[in-house]
C-alpha cells in the first residue's frame, strides 16, 4: 500500500454542543481533514496534481516547484519523499515553526520570500524563478492546476454523498486555492443540482484566518469557478477564532484556523433554516498551530 | 524620534499604496497610534473597538515581536523600523 492510497476517506462528524440552538430538523456535519496522512485536506490535491504530473512524465534533471503557506507543500513533501522526487517550496518566511520543521524533515527544499507579502509574494515568485529558468523547474502550480478541484468532485464530494446517504442539502467550505470549494461543489451537483453551495472568505484583505484568501484583494485562482457559489459569506476573524477553540473544548476537535471560520460560515447557514443537512470541512488539525500564542491564551 | 513602519501589502491600499510610512514616536504604541491618525481607516485592521492590538497581528521591532519585549511601551530610537505582519502564516519569523 503507498501513501497515495491513504489519502481520503476522512470521518464525517456531526456537531452537536458548538452548534447551539438550531430548528430541530437541522443537522450539521464536518469532514476531518486533519485525518489524512499528511495532516490536512491538502493531500488530496497534491496526490491528484503529482498522479497527473506523473502520467504525464517528468523530465530527467527536472525540479518539482510549488508555492504554498504550508500545507499544500507538507503534502507533497510527504508524497515526494514517498516518490523519491526532488521538490522545492516557495512559502513566505513568516511561516510558523511547525510548518518549517515538517517541510525540512520531509527533505523540501525552501525558498522563503518577504512575510509582508504574504501568499502571493510566494506565487509570484515561484512564478518568476520559472520564467529564469524554465528547463529546471516542473511547475505544479495548485492555484492553476485543474488535478486540485478534480481530486475533490471525484473525492470530497463522492465521500460526502456516501456518508450522508444522499442527504446533504447545503455545503460550505473556506476559499483559499478555491479548489475544495469548486471540486467539492461540482462533484455533490451531480448528484443534486439544487445543492446549496456557500463560500467563506476572510471580511477583509488582513486577517487571522490562515489559509483562506480574501479574492477580492489576492491574486484570483485559475481553477475558481463564478457558478460555484450559490452564496458569498464574509467570515470576522476573532468569531470565527473563538468558534475553532470552543471546537476543542466543546466537541473535542483540535482544528485549525480556517476550520473556525468553516464552522462559522456553516453556522451562519444553518440558523436561517428549518430543516436540512449541512456538511462543512475542517481542512486540518491544531496541532500544527501549537507555536502560535495568540490561538491559545 | 523619526521611525519608519513597514506596511504588509494587504494594508497599502489603506496608505494610499506605500510600503512603509515615516512617523515622530518614542513608544511602539505612539507609532501605532500616529499611524491610525495619519490613515484611519487603517484602525479596525489593527485595534479591536476597545483599542487593543488584534490577536493576530504582530509588530517588530527589528527582528524582535513587541510581545516579547515591552509590548505597545516598547522604547523606540531615531532609525528604528516597525514592521506589521499578520500572523496568518504564523508568528516566527
Amino acid at each position: 500500500m503507498s501513501l497515495f492510497d491513504l489519502v481520503g476517506n476522512t470521518p464525517l462528524v456531526r456537531l452537536s454542543r458548538v452548534i447551539g440552538q438550531l430548528s430541530s430538523g437541522v443537522e450539521v456535519w464536518a469532514k476531518l481533514e486533519g485525518a489524512n496522512p499528511g495532516g490536512s485536506v491538502k493531500d488530496r490535491a497534491a496526490s491528484h496534481i503529482l498522479r497527473d504530473r506523473i502520467a504525464r512524465g517528468i523530465p530527467a534533471g527536472a525540479r518539482l516547484l510549488d508555492s504554498s503557506s504550508g500545507n499544500t507543500g507538507i503534502a507533497y513533501g510527504m508524497l515526494c519523499a514517498e516518490l523519491g522526487l526532488p521538490l522545492t517550496l516557495v512559502l513566505p518566511a513568516n511561516a510558523n515553526r511547525e510548518r518549517k520543521r515538517l517541510l525540512r524533515a520531509y527533505g523540501v527544499e525552501l525558498v522563503l520570500t518577504d512575510p509582508l507579502d504574504g501568499s502571493d509574494g510566494a506565487i509570484r515568485h515561484a512564478q518568476a524563478l520559472c520564467a529564469a529558468e524554465p528547463d529546471r523547474w516542473l511547475y505544479l502550480d495548485q492555484y492553476s492546476n485543474a488535478a486540485n478541484p478534480r481530486a475533490h468532485e471525484l473525492g470530497t464530494a463522492e465521500e460526502i454523498w456516501q456518508q450522508t446517504q444522499g442527504r446533504v442539502t447545503h455545503w460550505v467550505a473556506g476559499l483559499g486555492t478555491t479548489g475544495t470549494f469548486v471540486g467539492t461543489t461540482r462533484g455533490l451537483r451531480k448528484h443534486r443540482p439544487d445543492l446549496v453551495s456557500v463560500a467563506v472568505q476572510p471580511d477583509g484583505p488582513f486577517h487571522g484566518l490562515e489559509g483562506l484568501k480574501h479574492l477580492p484583494s489576492a491574486i484570483r485562482p485559475a481553477i475558481y469557478d463564478e457558478a460555484a457559489a450559490s452564496r458569498h459569506l464574509w467570515a470576522p476573524t476573532e468569531p470565527a477564532l473563538e468558534l475553532r477553540q470552543r471546537l476543542g473544548r466543546e466537541e473535542g476537535l483540535l482544528v485549525g484556523p480556517s476550520s473556525g471560520a468553516a464552522l462559522w460560515g456553516a453556522l451562519e447557514v444553518a440558523r436561517e433554516l428549518e430543516s436540512g443537512v449541512v456538511v462543512t470541512l475542517f481542512p486540518d488539525g491544531g496541532e500544527r498551530y501549537v507555536s502560535e500564542d495568540h490561538l491559545w491564551d | 524620534m523619526n521611525v519608519t513602519i513597514l506596511i504588509p501589502t494587504a494594508l497599502r491600499s489603506f496608505v494610499g499604496g506605500q510600503s512603509s510610512v515615516l512617523v515622530h514616536a518614542v513608544t511602539a504604541g505612539a507609532a501605532l497610534d500616529e499611524l491610525v491618525s495619519a490613515h484611519p481607516a487603517l484602525a479596525q485592521h489593527l485595534r479591536t473597538p476597545e483599542g487593543k492590538l488584534r490577536s493576530f497581528v504582530n509588530v517588530y521591532k527589528g527582528d524582535e515581536d513587541i510581545r516579547h519585549l515591552q509590548k505597545e511601551a516598547t522604547p523606540l530610537v531615531a532609525g528604528d523600523i516597525l514592521t506589521i505582519v499578520p500572523s496568518i502564516a504564523g508568528g516566527a519569523r
